[in-house]
């Protein structure tokens, strides 16, 4: 049985990739993902994970080592942050078309300028069109959940693709949980062999990365998205199997004291939990409120986030990151899309903030709530809010 | 993949656009680039080659009688070999494409 031990978030994914047995690590130290690559170092310096730790300069050469490492049929982990993950970009792509499949985890930092370590979501934002299968977490048990789940996942034949686990920095990296470390046998009999059907091996050579002229360029992009969007039937098997072995469960639409609610709140990653005390303390107080929150960003859930808010007459969308000079939030741009040919929808209403490590309090969302309601009923001149910044 | 690109349909697409053939470039016709092609005047010709190994395409070949001859399929009409071609033979002309 898994033990229930008190641990850094950080060091209980280092443990969990030990458990899934990975056998290529290549990653570049950033803050706040740091302690992730330092545990990873030390387990397979001491002989804990038989595996190749390959330190690179950047993270740049971290993801590529890692194409190399999938290529050939490793089961492959790494992790970054903020400007790394920029620093990545153009190598992304390259991993989802050529359906390498591997596992990170992004601890969401904020971008430069001004220079911050700290935690919003706008590293996750700008990577959300690169193709890879995006999942964001909660709590440090989900964290742990999932990169079992992305392993399985990544490596499943139907689905071939990286997948991308968000994290919020510090708010989730550096917390010391309590959580459930699945045993080894345990995690033996969820996760099968990883076997890549057509590595690159000098017995049956296959050529990857290949030009492609116009007349199938379209052909290629079509395939990769069609590709993309069948991954969800096999997410969403895969977390019924993780329940069906360890009796946690998750979907890619969470909803908490939704199912009455006039007004909802959505949000992604850990805020969610801040933001269930805020509906706690409102439902006490006889307010027909309600939370909503997006795991898995990609492939991108339309029926759930429809059936999730149909009922609702405001629905306030918080995002931790901001498209500049656009509509405001990623997230509430895309859940308008989603909704805006529904006969029966919410008002929606964006609001940004949390920004560069900015803490939303249980009452700061309180007033999220309260200021969405007053600007659906009065309007606003801005198709945008920003939350708790000085005037 | 076995079929000609302009037939290939996004199901036919392999895992991640993987090329499990080896060699398969060979069926790539880079010949529909040309705008001009170059032609030989045998009664020139002095069998040195130099048009042979200049080609950056390899598509010209010697035939039996050792004169040589380009493989239209490959040849992207670039002109280094009527370039190369020693001035006192100038063997090799290049004429325009006809749409």
């Amino acid at each position: 049985m898994a033990k229930r031990v008190g641990m850094e978030v950080s060091i209980a994914i280092g443990e969990v990739v030990k458990l899934a047995n990975a056998d290529v690590i290549a990653a570049y130290p950033i803050t706040p993902q740091t302690h992730i690559v330092e545990h990873l170092a030390e387990l397979v310096a001491d002989g804990e994970l038989d595996a190749q730790y390959i330190p690179v300069e950047s993270e740049h050469s971290a993801m590529s080592a890692c194409l190399g490492s999938a290529a050939v049929g490793a089961r492959t982990f790494t992790t970054t942050a903020g400007q790394g993950l920029e620093l990545m970009h153009e190598v992304l792509y390259i991993a989802s078309s050529m359906q390498l499949p591997l596992v990170m985890m992004v601890a969401n930092r904020a971008l430069s300028s001004p220079l911050s370590v700290w935690n919003d979501q706008s590293d996750a934002m700008a990577v959300r069109d690169t193709g890879w299968i995006q999942i964001f977490v909660e709590n440090g048990q989900e964290v742990v959940d999932n990169v079992l789940c992305a392993f399985h996942l990544a490596g499943d034949q139907r689905v071939l693709l990286p997948v991308m686990i968000h994290l919020d920095g510090f708010f989730l990296t550096h917390m010391v949980e309590p959580i459930l470390l699945p045993e080894q046998s345990e995690v033996d009999n969820f996760l099968p062999l990883h076997q890549y059907p057509l590595p690159l091996h000098p017995d049956k050579p296959v050529t990857m990365g290949t030009f492609a002229p116009p007349v199938v360029y379209s052909e290629i992009k079509k395939a990769q998205e069609m590709r993309l969007e069948a991954s969800k039937e096999v997410i969403l098997e895969c977390w019924k199997e993780f329940g069906n072995h360890f009796k946690r469960y998750y979907s890619p639409v969470e909803s908490y004291h939704s199912e009455d609610a006039d007004t909802l709140l959505l949000t992604l990653g850990s805020s969610s939990e801040t933001a269930m005390i805020a509906i706690d303390k409102m439902r006490g107080e006889g307010r027909k409120v309600g939370l909503v929150r997006i795991r898995l960003w990609r492939p991108f859930p339309f029926e759930e986030i429809r059936q999730a808010v149909k009922d609702a007459e405001v629905l306030i969308v918080l995002d931790k990151a901001i498209s500049f000079g656009g509509p405001g939030g990623v997230v509430c741009s895309e859940i308008r899309s989603a909704l805006y040919n529904q006969s029966k929808r919410p008002k929606v209403i964006s609001f940004v903030g949390g920004l560069g490590g900015r803490d939303i309090s249980p009452q700061g969302f309180e007033e999220i709530i309260n200021k969405g309601v007053e600007i659906s009923q009065k309007g606003s001149e801005r198709e945008f809010e920003m939350f708790g910044v000085r005037e | 993949m076995t079929k000609p690109e302009s037939e290939i349909t996004w199901k036919d697409v392999d895992i991640g656009g993987i090329v499990t053939e080896p060699g398969n470039a060979v069926q790539y016709k880079t010949g529909e680039w040309r705008s001009q092609r170059p032609i030989f005047d045998k009664d020139k010709c002095t069998k040195c080659g130099l048009c042979y190994l200049y080609c950056p395409e390899g598509c010209i070949y010697q035939t039996d009688d050792g004169y040589f001859e380009v493989d239209l399929f490959y040849c992207k009409g670039c002109g280094i070999c009527a370039n190369e071609c020693p001035p006192k033979a100038s063997a090799i002309t290049m004429v325009e494409e006809e749409e």
